[in-house]
């Protein structure tokens, strides 16, 4: 017990700087991802074919393939093409790109669960096309996919720790490196999943929170 | 650079045995943890206060953690408490099953919780064991309603089961590594094995179609 409260106060500033990076690149690739998202769900709902081909093509490969796999096309094989990027920028572009194809398919689930009366309710008074999303689609979607949202947050953020076998220093990795500084196992990776557990029961709690005061109204 | 999939042409049997490897992986682990997840859907089920608490525990834990945490802990962790080292194959299937557990806990509570209660009500009064009406009334109709989301999960694990790479699990994604670094062709050998995991995902997905419809055609 002695040494592995010793562990924790040697390097629990380093334990801090990984859960920052494991923040940081969770944070930003959910934001690339549902940027994404949000784009392919308007794209598929233009009914242009071939569009909508494409679509589904980026989300049945991206949903169908292990998020390790991408992160590895990305990092070894773009540097054939003239894409040499930082491991932390393809942990956050590689967590985006993935995270996109789910978080399509929510603001599609989304999209459709708006009442189409309301829609048609718009037209007929004289809203415009880019009226009828901003005012009448996306609103209330928005509340109707925060609990699907939160749960693709969450995943994310666990899928955060595949970033560490592209070494970018996160959680995982910086308590691989305290492993093998210390040669002590059992403590350090404990701690890890301690804090993993702790920051994602917490982002669970406020989604919960965030749910109940967006759909009071409901 | 031009593709040249002459690395993959080349090697398609080692990558087929990875692949072997994965689908191996995957479907044991679904499997143990089918069984450990009907197991703890009724403990969690349970009336009684404190199996239940320590099943929530089990799973808020399995599915707060990220699953390379876990594998990570299995395989330097564990031996130190139960004293034997475990091999990187069964430390791989042991953590992946434990964590399906969790995951298809959850799946089969929701499946119990839909039938209605009067059924086991009248089993029991019936004279029927609550063994016999687990077994023979309430698992079967469950199953029929959890099954897309069972095959999700299957085929969650079925990505997931690439992290076994890490601790040298020899199934597609490592043999896909071991090829990169003697062919020094990257793009095509993880194209290559992408495929193969979507190709594996597209049939399981098909499956759970045929097998939904199958099951469901007397009701």
């Amino acid at each position: 017990m002695e040494a592995s409260l010793d562990f924790a106060t040697r390097y629990g500033s380093d334990f801090l700087r990984g859960l920052g990076y494991t923040l940081y690149v969770s944070a930003l690739g959910s934001a690339i991802g549902i940027a994404i998202g949000f784009l392919i769900a308007l794209l598929r709902g233009l009914t242009i074919r071939p569009v909508q081909w494409l679509c589904r093509a980026y989300i049945e490969a991206l949903r169908g393939t292990p998020i390790l796999i991408q992160l590895f096309l990305i990092y070894y094989a773009g540097p054939s093409y003239g894409l040499t990027l930082d491991a932390v920028t393809v942990g956050i572009v590689g967590l985006g790109i993935y995270g996109g194809a789910y978080f399509a398919e929510i603001f599609r689930s989304g999209f459709l669960s708006v009442p189409k009366g309301q829609v048609e309710a718009a037209r007929i008074l004289g809203f415009s096309s880019a009226q009828i999303l901003w005012r009448i689609k996306v609103p209330q979607m928005l509340v109707l996919i925060i609990p699907p949202v939160v749960n693709q947050l969450i995943i994310l953020l666990k899928e955060s720790a595949v970033l560490s076998i592209i070494t970018v220093p996160e959680l995982t990795k910086v308590t691989e490196r305290i492993v093998n500084e210390t040669f002590a196992i059992a403590g350090p990776y404990l701690a890890m999943a301690f804090i993993y557990w702790g920051v994602i029961e917490t982002v669970s709690r406020l989604g919960t929170r965030l749910e109940r005061k967006f759909t009071r109204y409901l | 650079m031009h593709l040249n999939f002459d690395a993959v042409v080349g090697n398609v049997d080692a990558l087929a045995r990875g692949a072997w490897m994965t689908l191996l992986v995957s479907l044991l682990s679904i499997a143990i943890g089918m069984c450990g997840g009907l197991t703890l859907s009724f403990i969690l089920l349970s009336k009684r206060a404190i199996p239940r608490q320590i099943g929530r525990t089990y799973i808020s834990f399995f599915r707060g953690t990220p699953l390379l945490g876990q594998l990570l802990l299995a395989y330097y962790f564990l031996p130190g408490i139960i004293g034997v080292d475990l091999p990187p194959l069964a430390a791989a299937i042991g953590a992946l099953a434990l964590n399906t557990t969790a995951f298809q806990a959850e799946i089969y509570r929701g499946g119990l919780l839909a039938i209605a209660p009067g059924q086991f009500e009248a089993a029991r009064i019936l004279g029927i064991t609550v063994w016999q009406a687990r077994r023979r009334i309430l698992i079967p109709q469950m199953m029929r309603l959890v099954l897309p989301s069972l095959l999700n999960e299957t085929i969650s694990i079925v990505k997931s089961s690439s992290l076994v790479s890490v601790i040298a699990v020899t199934e597609l994604l490592r043999v896909s590594q071991g090829l990169v670094a003697v062919t020094f062709r990257p793009t095509e050998i993880y194209l290559a094995a992408a495929a193969v995991y979507l190709l594996i995902n597209l049939m399981l997905a098909q499956l759970g179609r045929i097998s939904e419809r199958h099951l469901s055609r007397h009701v």
